[in-house]
């Protein structure tokens, strides 16, 4: 029992540790990008870097799950009469939530984890260090352009996401007997500029944790190849849990500023 | 006013999670002096120098690198005097997913305005300093383990420190690509001025090239002094080191 407290406790600190170090981390790269100490070439190879990792999953993950989004919605909105309201529901649901998510969940999974792996062995490897004693920020030459490339980066990949798991649903709408004309007609109707706009913008925030969560967990690596894994493992599970509690918070404030806008 | 020392140590402490590494160093090193720190692996050697470079950061004394305060100072100031030093890792720390050439050019890239063609020449000329001219287009994963030193020690180059520090320079070298490197530490004193603070457990390298040579023992400096006057001590801890018996004050296991 005492042990379980003590474990538990152990996380928590864990936890708390993680926090203050990664916003410290925050801070600094801010400062930076404050100052506009940044290299555009840097920025653009990770952006391509991340992009390219990530793109090819993202559009199959979005793909199927468009088509079973699709699925379950035409079969349950049949039964009650409710054809018209389809291509609304789906297109709202894909914009606001299915690709926002599920996007920062592969970038997370793909380019966060190179993140914390390609950093977590420069460290251990002594890299890091070496780029201090030639007086270079590892926050200014390693975080900066990852987190930038990251949050620009983002709202372009869910754009696809999006396209792909549009196409995937109106595919399996199509396919199930709903007309054409009528999905459409419906997502014109239903769907609107600030449903993509609010689901893109949260798609920044997430490209901003899964950086800070990635670099961090890098630049903290320490006891190995071992360590480096465990780097990389904690830095995605952590991405994804933040992702998915970041995101309720962030969609109650967008339904409110909107609504009450 | 005498110029600075090249680096001056006062009363050094330095503990990780409680636990002692360094106690009370003091250490002088003059510009154009060659000092080297030998004791055993586990010593506290490498955070000495780590220490000086503002790597890791000691609980209490002074260091200062020209004059310049590093214990305490805030990032820009330790980045300020870090140019002015060179620092060649153990395992040579060779930045990966570079080249060669890449690897020696960073440092003038990040800090210099210098065009491509100016970088190239520079770091054409410090390849041929350690003797690894045509070798630019290599990655680090190429080398053998003396070219990956001698590629440190060009890159710590790059930006012509005044200050040199070298962690066990030659070891895991074979004699001769050793005493090569033990010669480059004095040809660059001797060409360019360079002081050179070198952390080693070579003997032979140690003795050949030192000024001065201090002996780092449970987190203390034991003894300092010439090679010869090392060599003549009556001192057993400084007796058995240097001709590395097992028996001894010294105890490794």
């Amino acid at each position: 029992m005492l042990r379980a407290f003590a474990s538990l406790g152990h996380g928590l600190l864990d936890f708390l540790s993680f926090l203050g170090g990664s916003f410290l981390l925050f801070a600094d790269t801010l400062g930076y990008l404050a100052r506009g100490r940044l290299s555009l070439r840097d920025t653009v190879r990770q952006m391509s870097a991340i992009g390219g990792d990530s793109l090819p999953i993202v559009l199959v993950t979005l793909l199927f799950g468009g088509m079973v989004l699709s699925l379950h919605t035409v079969d349950q909105f049949v039964r009650f009469g409710a054809t018209s309201l389809i291509g609304g529901v789906v297109a709202i649901s894909m914009t606001r939530e299915l690709a926002p998510v599920l996007t920062g969940v592969v970038v997370a999974a793909r380019a966060g984890s190179a993140m914390a792996a390609e950093l977590g062995s420069m460290n251990i490897t002594e890299q890091v260090d070496a780029l201090r004693a030639l007086a270079v920020s590892p926050t200014r030459y390693l975080v900066v352009p990852r987190l930038l490339a990251a949050v620009l980066i983002l709202p372009i990949i869910t754009t696809f996401a999006i396209a792909a798991g549009g196409l995937g649903a109106f595919l399996v709408a199509v396919s199930q007997g709903v007309s054409a004309a009528e999905y459409i007609a419906s997502i014109q109707r239903f769907l609107s500029w600030s449903d993509l706009f609010g689901g893109l913008a949260k798609t920044m925030v997430f490209g901003g944790i899964i950086a800070m969560v990635g670099t961090y967990r890098g630049l903290t690596a320490s006891g190995g190849a071992q360590g480096v894994g465990r780097a990389t493992t904690s830095a995605v599970v952590l991405s994804i849990v933040l992702i998915y509690a970041v995101n309720y918070f962030l969609s109650w404030l967008i339904l409110r500023l909107w609504s009450g806008g | 006013m005498a110029a600075p020392p090249a680096i001056e140590i006062t009363d050094l402490y330095y503990s990780v999670d409680g636990r002692p590494v360094l106690e009370g160093i003091s250490l002088t090193v003059a510009q154009g002096e060659i000092v080297a720190v030998m004791g055993l692996s586990g010593s506290g050697k490498t955070s000495l120098l780590r220490c000086i470079m503002g790597l890791v950061r000691p609980q209490q004394g002074s260091i200062r690198v020209l004059g310049q305060e590093m214990v305490g100072a805030g990032e820009r100031q330790l980045n300020q005097a870090r140019k002015s030093i060179g620092f060649v890792f153990q395992y040579a720390a060779l930045f990966d997913s570079m080249n060669v050439d890449e690897n020696v050019a960073f440092a003038l890239r990040q800090h210099t305005g210098l065009d491509q063609a100016t970088i190239s020449r520079i770091v054409a000329d410090r390849l041929a300093t350690v003797g690894l001219s045509g070798t630019g287009g290599l990655m680090p994963s190429q080398l053998s383990g003396g070219m990956r030193k001698r590629v440190g020690i060009a890159r710590a180059l790059a930006l012509e420190p005044k200050t040199m520090l070298y962690d066990e320079p030659t070891s895991g070298l074979d004699p001769i690509t050793a005493r090569a490197i033990d010669e480059l530490i004095l040809d660059l004193r001797s060409r360019l001025g360079v002081s050179s603070l070198v952390v080693s457990h070579d003997i032979a390298t140690s003795l050949g090239m030192a000024d001065r040579l201090a002996l780092l023992y449970e987190h203390r400096f034991v003894a300092m002094g010439t090679p010869q006057a090392l060599q003549h001590s009556q001192d057993p801890l400084v007796v058995q080191f240097l001709q590395g018996r097992t028996s001894g004050p010294i105890t490794v296991v």
